[in-house]
């Protein structure tokens, strides 16, 4: 029953987003505060993880890979499409997930405990437009940007690892990414991109908008916010791998 | 002015405002007062639209909030101010930011013009040179003035004050008191003020609601109060600081309400509970 009225209470947050804004200046001024936020903010994380998740998955796969008759140039097909297939979008997201989506839950938390949020109403301001909007759609533009960032800089550490270990030149590693590749398969991340970004910034706003309490509720509705964020991107990338490849 | 008619709120099964009625006279300061969990705030936010009522109005100048379009509604909000228990800061925002936000939302103001309102906003509050500071780098009094400072920086006609006084010493309350005081004879507005604060009562209480168990117990102002016959009114008046406070006693005692003979430990023991205050009470 509980799930029920919450799935009711966020689609009726999601719907109380679409008003007129009072001053369409201030809102693209808080849209960019928050693209820089969660794209600006994160970029170092994203960055960190793509390179090594990139030469983690070319290691591991030169590993696996132990018959002759399979062409070095395996080695970085296999890097590239795991890196845009799942790690970059899902990976990167189930981070983001934590860092985005606990911040998000935390500020906004910490408004409504604080006052802030009911300061704003009072004031004649749609909170949530004034407040979320500009959250998801700064996810929405940022997050699949991190995603490609990550797809490159995923395969570029597969590249460096290879070349560093001894696995396969640099020469080889980069012939292999040129053959048998899928445009679909960029398109098919970015669509699971947007569809994760949406997830991360508007369940984290939920929770976050709606937390009754103190300190205490903050920090939980920021975990639950994480929890369920994670559990619904695994759960939409099942469907859309299902759906659409 | 603002009129309330006959409002009722419950929360669950909860009955926390029963059938309540009063008005809030304009350039006056109209106290709500009462204990912890008598329905204060929650007749205030009703009144500021920030919960729904189950029944009755709330008639800001002929104008129903409970009947108003959402429209209609975000307008009245731009006429009201109010300042919060904690202030409600922006904490990301310093003080001139804070103050300079109603502005930037609402009006199409050049920058120069929003910044001579703040600058003014900011000297009347006795701020000035506060601008850059960041809430968290200012005390307790300092927030609320700026509280203060951001509510009137519109010129609303209706100011809203929740527990101004809260968790301010003494001397500070009567300054935050005082300067709402003033500024509502200023602007000639319509201030409601929540509080328990008896200090506050007995300064600014021009117009006092006193809610028990969410029910109008007994209204009238600053000058009756000490003459009223509602035994939980007193209950709550003399279960406060109010008469440790020397000051407060001599007045009592030169408003003939009490004397030297009367022992006054055991009346603060008893919570002036047995202090019924009555004709025979008084010394003409």
């Amino acid at each position: 029953m509980k799930l029920f009225s919450s799935i009711g209470a966020y689609l009726l947050m999601m719907k109380g987003m679409f008003t007129k804004p009072e001053n369409f200046k201030m809102y693209w001024k808080e849209l960019m505060h928050q693209s820089v936020e969660i794209g600006i903010g994160s970029l170092g994380i994203v960055a960190v993880i793509s390179v090594f998740m990139g030469a983690v998955s070319a290691v591991q796969t030169a590993y696996q890979l132990t018959s002759p008759i399979l062409p070095k140039e395996t080695i970085s097909q296999i890097v590239r499409d795991t890196v845009i297939l799942e790690f970059a979008p899902t990976l990167v997201c189930i981070v983001l997930a934590g860092v985005v989506g606990s911040k998000i839950a935390g500020e906004l938390g910490n408004m409504r405990v604080s006052e802030q949020i009911d300061a704003l109403e009072i004031m004649g301001i749609n909170t949530k437009s004034y407040l979320i909007a500009p959250k998801i759609l700064g996810a929405l533009i940022t997050i699949p940007l991190l995603v490609i960032l990550a797809m490159v800089l995923g395969i570029w550490g597969g590249r460096l690892a290879g070349s560093l270990g001894g696995i396969l030149s640099a020469d080889t590693y980069d012939r292999g990414l040129l053959e048998n590749f899928v445009p679909k398969n960029v398109w098919f991340a970015l669509v699971k991109a947007y569809t994760f970004a949406f997830i991360i910034s508007s369940v984290s706003s939920f929770y976050g908008y709606n937390v009754k309490g103190g300190a205490l509720e903050i920090g939980r509705a920021s975990t639950i916010a994480v929890i369920t964020s994670c559990i619904l991107i695994l759960f939409a990338d099942y469907l859309l791998a299902f759906f659409i490849l | 002015m603002i009129e309330i008619k006959n409002v009722s709120k419950s929360f669950d099964d909860k009955e926390i405002l029963k059938n309540i009625s009063a008005v809030m006279e304009t350039g006056k300061t109209n106290l709500i007062i009462g204990t912890s969990g008598s329905g204060k705030t929650v007749l205030q936010k009703c009144m500021v639209g920030l919960f729904e009522v189950d029944s009755g109005d709330i008639i800001f100048d002929g104008k129903d909030l409970t009947t108003m379009s959402e429209e209609d509604r975000k307008e009245l909000r731009q006429q009201i101010g109010m300042l919060f228990q904690g202030s409600a800061l922006f904490d990301s925002m310093t003080v001139e930011q804070n103050v300079k936000f109603p502005l930037d939302m609402f009006t199409k103001w050049n920058h120069q013009k929003k910044m001579d309102r703040v600058n003014d906003v900011l000297e009347r509050v006795e701020l000035k040179g506060t601008n850059k500071k960041y809430p968290a780098e200012i005390s307790g009094g300092m927030k609320k003035r700026v509280g203060i400072a951001r509510a009137i920086v519109l010129k609303p006609k209706y100011l809203f004050c929740d527990e101004p006084n809260s968790g301010l010493d003494p001397q500070t309350s009567m300054v935050i008191d005082k300067l709402i005081h003033e500024i509502t004879k200023e602007n000639n507005m319509t201030t409601v003020i929540n509080t328990h604060d008896m200090n506050s009562v007995m300064e600014i209480g021009e117009n006092i609601l006193y809610l028990y168990q969410g029910k109008k117990e007994w209204e009238g102002n600053n000058k009756e109060i000490i003459f009223n016959k509602s035994a939980r009114l007193n209950e709550f008046i003399f279960a406060s600081e109010f008469l440790k406070d020397a000051k407060d006693m001599r007045m009592l005692e030169e408003k003939g309400i009490i004397d030297n003979d009367r022992n006054m430990e055991q009346i603060m023991r008893d919570g002036g509970s047995n202090l019924v205050i009555g004709d025979e009470d008084r010394k003409e």
